[in-house]
This record gives structure tokens, C-alpha cells and sequence, in this order.
């Protein structure tokens, strides 16, 4: 909700919030380094491991969004963490909004995931010998799995910022949350690297899932944000 | 008091017919007794979800401290009955389709709930400060709550079920239950549900005067 006294929009404070955390990230490259670094190091694992065993689309869809997960589970949360560790957060609630903190967060998490698939999906099929048969379904479950990812894990990376045990806290309750996600999503991405028949029609529930998923998680999130925010 | 002595007859008489009447299911036989207790059970563990959702809605309008010992002792007790239905459950899974556990949707779907406590208790253990607790435990309880159409319809659309679904109603809303089966499982349900409500009740008394006992001894 856009405040009376400001002439700013939403769109625009949204996206100054935006601004200073990926300066801030720029100047630090925590959770960068910490997203990208463990993607690589899971990654090679599963490489290591699997890569040249020649195992079904199925299992590497899987492998796939575990890799995402867990690599989405160690960064993620940073963006509201690394408030409350510098004590920032509250010259933030005093200057912004919270539905445009919710937003610029939440942004700012799309798009570290979005660097984050940028390097390891080419990675992946590199080092595991998959092959991709339709490219613009895996790459639409992509996106779409990973605004539903964002979506619902700010949230819940707002909530725990605020407990004493952050990290593992983090993890363990947004597994439950992201389940459908990633039951639609590994159900999508298997259907993108077997060979189908029409694609996108075969696949089409777990695109609605993904997409009412990424709907109701974000549009819950923007309600309740405020709770989660205010002293 | 007298409806302590009306659950006593009526779960009496559930326990009882439960093992006496013939099996609801003759297909499965004797093991799909379970039934009698697995579902009330299912649907205890839901209620409670459900019940603690609408007092962490009302915590969060309102503020009061007592709705969130509603939304935690609801969540306590559903954590129980979620634990009962998943033993029982996996039981009876053994029985009939030969393993404890395959990721049917009802399984996955029952799963999640207990990890959804599992995890709700866990975010109260590390907030300190009973406002700030609650606040944010409520957020994290309807947050998880919202979830949960995805799980009961949605998933089994996208996974295939070896759950009976047409022992209670079949597909077009009909009943399907026989009418002795209908004699023990309502009961059943009912007994179930009035055993939570009692128990509810008595952990809300228990947290009531646990918190007022504290604030008397700060001052």
C-alpha cells in the first residue's frame, strides 16, 4: 500500500529497494558466493556420482530441482538476514513501506535464482550426459518454478530473520511449503527431457499448478508481509 | 459432564463394534478395520490444522495472547492425531499394498501436514518473546494452511493413487458406505472429534494458568 504522503508509486519504490540491494550485494557478493558455490559444489556431486550412468529423464528432473533447492536454500534467505545481522532493518522499516520492501526482496531473489540457473543449467547438461528434447517447456517450467520458488521463500526468509537459529530454521520450513512446487516443477522438467508427444499439452497440469502456485503463494505473501515486517 | 459420559458409551461402542461387526471392506478383509480409526483420526488432524489457522487469523487482527494458545495447543494436538494417522496409515498400507510407505497423494499430502507442524513447532522454539512468537508463528501457520489445497487437489491430479476412494462417497457424491459400516464409522467420527475438543480445552486451561502463573511471579 502506497502511502499518502509519498508521490512515489509502488513500482518505483519497489525497484529503489531493489537498487540498493543489488548494490549492496555487489559490494559484498555474499549470497552470490554462497548460491553459486554451493549450486557448483551440488552439481558436481550429482556429476561425479550419476553423470555417465545413463539413468532415466525422470531421475535427472529430479536431480535437477534438488540441485535448485538446496542451492535456492543456502542464499536465499540472505536478503532479509543480512538486515537484521547489520542492524539495517530498522532505517529500512522507518524509510519504505513494507508491500514495496516485499517486492524489492523479492525481485532481488528471482533474479539471484535466475543467475543461478544461468550458470547451472548449461552446467548440468554438460556434465550429465541428458539430452533435452524441448527446449521451450523446460525453459517455461524453469521460470515459472523458480518465480513460485522466490515467491513463497521471502516470506518465510522475512520470518526467519527474525528467530535465533536461521539457517537450518530456513530449510526446514520452506520444504513444506515449496512441496507442490516441486512436485509440479520435477513433473514438468521430466516431461521437457523425455521424448513427447505435444509437449505442452501433456504437461499442462503441472503447468497450472506452477502458475496458480506462483499466484497464491506471492499474493498470500504481499497480505501477510506486513505482520511479518512491523515491530 | 454428561457428554464425558456420552463419549465414554459412544467410544466405547466404537471400539467394541469395531472389532465385533464384519470388516468394512470385505475385499481387503479383516485389516481394513483400521478404517474405523485411521479416518476419524485423518480428519482430527485436519480439523486441528484448521482450527489453529482461524486463530492465528484471529491473533493477528486482534492481538490477543489467548488465540495464539488456541493456535498452538490446536496445532499440538493435531500433531498427535497426524502421528496416529500416518502409523496407522502405513500399517495399513503394508497390509493391503505391501510396503509402509509409496508416496501415494494422501500420503504425501498427510506427510507435509506433520512436517508443517513439525516445523511450526520448531519456529516457536526459536523466536523469543511471546509477541513477537506469536506473530510470527500465526503468519507461518496461514501461510502453510494456504498451501494446502495444492496437496488435497491438485498433486493427485498430477500423481497416480492407490488410495480407496470410494469407501466413504464415491465419485459423483453418492454414499457408498454400507449401512453397518455407517453404524461404527460416524460414531466413530464424532467420538473423535468431541475426544479433541475435550483435550483442546483442557490444554487451553493448562496455558492459561501457566501464563497467568508467570505474570504473577514477575510481579
Amino acid at each position: 500500500m502506497a502511502s499518502p504522503k509519498s508521490s512515489y508509486g509502488l513500482a518505483a519504490k519497489s525497484l529503489a529497494v531493489l537498487r540498493k540491494d543489488i548494490l549492496s550485494e555487489y559490494r559484498t557478493r555474499y549470497a552470490i558466493n554462497a548460491i553459486l558455490l554451493f549450486g557448483v559444489t551440488t552439481l558436481t556431486v550429482v556429476s561425479f556420482a550419476v553423470g555417465q550412468i545413463g539413468l532415466p529423464a525422470d531421475v535427472y528432473a529430479a536431480l535437477f530441482w534438488i540441485i535448485i533447492f538446496f542451492s535456492a536454500m543456502s542464499g536465499l534467505a540472505q536478503v532479509f538476514v543480512k538486515e537484521e545481522e547489520s542492524k539495517t532493518a530498522i532505517i529500512l522499516k522507518l524509510t519504505a513501506d513494507p508491500t514495496p520492501v516485499y517486492w524489492g526482496k523479492l525481485i532481488f531473489n528471482f533474479l539471484l535464482l535466475t543467475l543461478l540457473e544461468v550458470i547451472i543449467t548449461p552446467l548440468y547438461f554438460v556434465m550429465t550426459d541428458v539430452v533435452l528434447h524441448n527446449a521451450a517447456l523446460f525453459f517455461t517450467v524453469l521460470i515459472l518454478g523458480s518465480i513460485g520458488l522466490a515467491g513463497a521463500t521471502t516470506l518465510i526468509a522475512a520470518i526467519i530473520s527474525r528467530a535465533s537459529i536461521k539457517g537450518a530454521l530456513f530449510a526446514v520450513l520452506s520444504f513444506p511449503i515449496l512441496l507442490p512446487l516441486l512436485i509440479g516443477a520435477i513433473g514438468g522438467t521430466k516431461k521437457a527431457l523425455g521424448p513427447v508427444e505435444a509437449p505442452f499439452a501433456a504437461a499442462s497440469s503441472e503447468l497450472q499448478l506452477l502458475v496458480s502456485y506462483a499466484v497464491v503463494m506471492i499474493t498470500a505473501s504481499v497480505l501477510l508481509f506486513e505482520f511479518v515486517w512491523e515491530e | 459432564m454428561w457428554w464425558k459420559i456420552v463419549l465414554f458409551v459412544v467410544m466405547s461402542w466404537v471400539i467394541i463394534a469395531a472389532f465385533v461387526y464384519p470388516a468394512p471392506q470385505q475385499g481387503i478383509g479383516e485389516a481394513s478395520r483400521i478404517f474405523y480409526f485411521h479416518v476419524p483420526q485423518a480428519w482430527v488432524a485436519v480439523l486441528a490444522f484448521v482450527v489453529s489457522m482461524i486463530a492465528s487469523v484471529r491473533y493477528l487482527r486482534k492481538g490477543d495472547l489467548l488465540d495464539d494458545d488456541r493456535a498452538r495447543v490446536a496445532a499440538e494436538l493435531g500433531f498427535l492425531f497426524c502421528l496416529l494417522a500416518t502409523v496407522t496409515g502405513a500399517f495399513f498400507a503394508k497390509v493391503t499394498w505391501n510396503s509402509f510407505w509409496n508416496w501415494d497423494p494422501r500420503e504425501t499430502s498427510i506427510f507435509v501436514l506433520l512436517l508443517i507442524y513439525g516445523a511450526y513447532f520448531a519456529l516457536r522454539s526459536a523466536i523469543d518473546g511471546a509477541e513477537k512468537r506469536a506473530r510470527l508463528a500465526s503468519v507461518y501457520a496461514i501461510f502453510a494452511f494456504i498451501t494446502m489445497p495444492f496437496l488435497v487437489f491438485v498433486v493427485p491430479r498430477v500423481l497416480p493413487s492407490l488410495h480407496p476412494s470410494d469407501s466413504v462417497v464415491d465419485s459423483s457424491g453418492k454414499i457408498t458406505m454400507s449401512s453397518t459400516t455407517a453404524l461404527v464409522f460416524f460414531p466413530s467420527l464424532a467420538a473423535f472429534t468431541i475426544l479433541f475438543i475435550w483435550v483442546y480445552w483442557l490444554g487451553l486451561k493448562i496455558s492459561v494458568g501457566q501464563r497467568r502463573a508467570a505474570e504473577e511471579a514477575v510481579r
